[in-house]
């Protein structure tokens, strides 16, 4: 089970950090330590200290024009592929129809017709809900299978065979057990965001340091204190690696449960405009599934900051 | 002296998964109560094995260890540890990291107010009165062995146990917190049981010095007892020829009779 531990930026720097501790056997200064630069892109290079009082351009540079022309590059590569004419979209024709869609986000028209706004909500309301239940199982269950080997060994075959199955697998079941379209999908989002977090949580538990393990037991601590105040706070940073990690998949696998099931979301409503040739449409939703997921991404990313120890 | 301490004929067998490994074979050591003992050897001769042996973190596989004519069968907080890479928990205050200790032992008998004054007594005792809502990584690592040997302190154990304490500080911070130490055990008359690997810590502190030979299957070679005056001051004793021929013995014992083979400087 260790084998599959996802490893993030933030657990990597921890894992960084701690792997000087132990070799000066002292604790290392966090700043000694080079963060990845996946979490920490913002920052910028360092300026010499007679620099600092001017404004460091060519950071403001890195920071905001860089990806801006990424994008602007984007969009340039698609104009000029669609210029000819086709029945893809250009650019423009995108935006303008964008802000069409954006200018009434609310409207309800019939059950098969409502604002891009009902989308979204419709399809976070069954991922919060499929993946809130994930995290009520998943979360106790890693603790389990972290603090008891018997259950490790027991479980560790079943998650390895049921871990890689694909979303759409587990929508049929899901309709046969529920007769019903919504509680599959939320069914399906359920069975494929449990996984990393009952994995992480349980890696995070049997990785709890030795040291503090041997503290709890000088100290003779009751069981409910060794969780709240060793294992909770020790496991918690691998656990919302496990649960950014699960949001992520809830949200890809949304889009794809919904097309199969419909109904109101952002998955269905893709799939509707497929059926009315309405390509435009289907871009803008396109940008929208990546936006609203960088957004949970970004959140869950101030979470684990907030809640990792080395930084508070 | 009481004994207090009783190790009879203690041995120590790991299986590992290269095979057994014999650690520790046929020890033999009583300690007094009030007495203070260092345990001493080259590394890998199984000084830490015993002392995890008396504080119950390792179970013996031959022999009984006795605490206060009970058998040492799980760690306890009346045999407080103070370990070697003072494990703190990270996301505890200091104060919070000695209070969990103090909740444990008296939380049963004590007021809310008797539990936090006891916490600050025993900060302000290792000179760590000022730091309490610092966090363990915000202070160095003198400061984090401190708080450490308080959060041992505030158990009032019967024995204090401690693994390398300051194995990992700077010469100036370990000769301070050795002195410091010195102070704290003549207010508290406690019973200490330290590994060290440092001929001058040995002697400044000790009342006897446990002298292992070299592992596999080390044991007990030598006890030497120091007998020099308390309060003991390290100017003074610098000149002083019982310390000068204590010293002497030690080094002697370590380096000539039990040299290790393997260290070639």
């Amino acid at each position: 089970m260790v084998s599959a531990v996802f490893h993030s930026p933030l657990e990597a720097a921890a894992e960084a950090r701690a792997a000087a501790r132990e070799a000066s056997g002292k604790p290392a200064n966090p700043a000694s330590v080079p963060v990845p630069a996946a979490v920490e892109r913002a920052e910028p290079v360092a300026a010499p200290a007679a620099a600092a009082a001017r404004v460091d351009w060519s950071g403001w540079a890195l920071r905001l024009l860089a990806p801006l022309a990424g994008i602007a590059l984007l969009v340039a590569v698609w104009a000029l592929l669609t210029m000819r004419g086709s029945s893809f979209p250009t650019p423009a024709a995108t935006f303008e129809e964008a802000v069409k869609v954006f200018s009434d986000p609310f409207y309800r028209k019939g059950p098969n017709d409502q604002g891009i706004g009902w989308n979204i909500l419709f399809s976070l309301q069954r991922v919060a809900v499929g993946f809130g239940m994930a995290a009520a199982v998943g979360i106790p269950l890693g603790f389990l299978i972290g603090r008891f080997t018997v259950l490790d060994r027991m479980v560790a075959p079943l998650i390895s065979l049921l871990r890689p199955v694909s979303p759409l697998a587990w929508l049929p079941i899901g309709l046969l057990v529920f007769q019903a379209a919504n509680p599959a999908a939320i069914w399906t989002i359920f069975i494929c965001s449990i996984w990393p977090m009952i994995i992480n949580t349980a890696v995070g538990v049997q990785r709890v340091p030795d040291d503090y393990m041997n503290v709890a037991r000088v100290l003779n601590l009751s069981e409910w204190k060794i969780i709240t105040r060793i294992l909770l706070p020790a496991v918690l940073p691998y656990m919302l690696t496990g649960v950014r990690l699960s949001v992520g998949t809830a949200w890809l696998v949304i889009v794809a449960a919904e097309m199969l099931t419909g109904g109101v979301g952002i998955g269905f409503w893709v799939w509707d405009e497929w059926n009315n040739l309405n390509v435009t449409h289907i871009l803008i939703a396109i940008f929208v599934i990546g936006t609203v997921g960088l957004l949970l991404e970004w959140m869950l990313i101030g979470v684990a900051r907030r809640f990792s120890y080395d930084n508070a | 002296m009481k004994n207090f301490i009783d190790v009879h004929g203690a041995e120590m067998v790991f299986s590992t998964k290269k095979g057994r490994f014999h650690a520790l074979r046929d020890i033999h050591l009583t300690v007094g109560k009030g007495e203070f003992v260092t345990l001493i050897g080259h590394s890998g001769c199984g000084k830490s094995t015993l002392l995890n042996l008396i504080a119950g973190l390792l179970l013996p596989t031959a022999g009984a260890l006795l605490c206060d004519n009970r058998e040492i069968a799980a760690p306890g907080p009346e045999r407080a540890v103070v370990f070697q890479n003072h494990s703190l928990l990270p996301w505890l205050t200091c104060f919070e990291n000695v209070h969990l200790a103090v909740e444990r032992v008296f939380g049963a008998r004590e007021s809310r107010a008797q539990l936090r004054q006891r916490t600050q007594a025993a900060l302000e005792l290792v000179g760590m009165g000022h730091a309490l809502a610092k966090r363990p990584h915000e202070i160095s690592g003198g400061m984090k062995q401190r708080v450490g040997i308080a959060r041992a302190l505030a158990m009032e154990p019967k024995v204090l146990l401690m693994d390398e304490p300051f194995g990992a500080l700077d010469a100036l911070t370990r000769a301070h917190l050795q002195d410091e130490l010195l102070k704290i055990v003549a207010r508290t008359r406690s019973t200490v049981v330290m590994v060290t690997h440092d001929v001058d810590e040995a002697v400044l502190l000790s009342d006897r010095i446990v002298m292992m030979t070299n592992g596999p299957a080390a044991t007990i070679g030598e006890v030497l007892a120091v007998d020099l005056e308390r309060p003991r001051n390290r100017m003074d004793l610098a000149e002083d020829a019982r310390y000068v021929h204590y010293r002497k013995e030690v080094l002697d014992f370590l380096y000539t009779r039990h040299g290790h083979h393997a260290v070639a400087a």
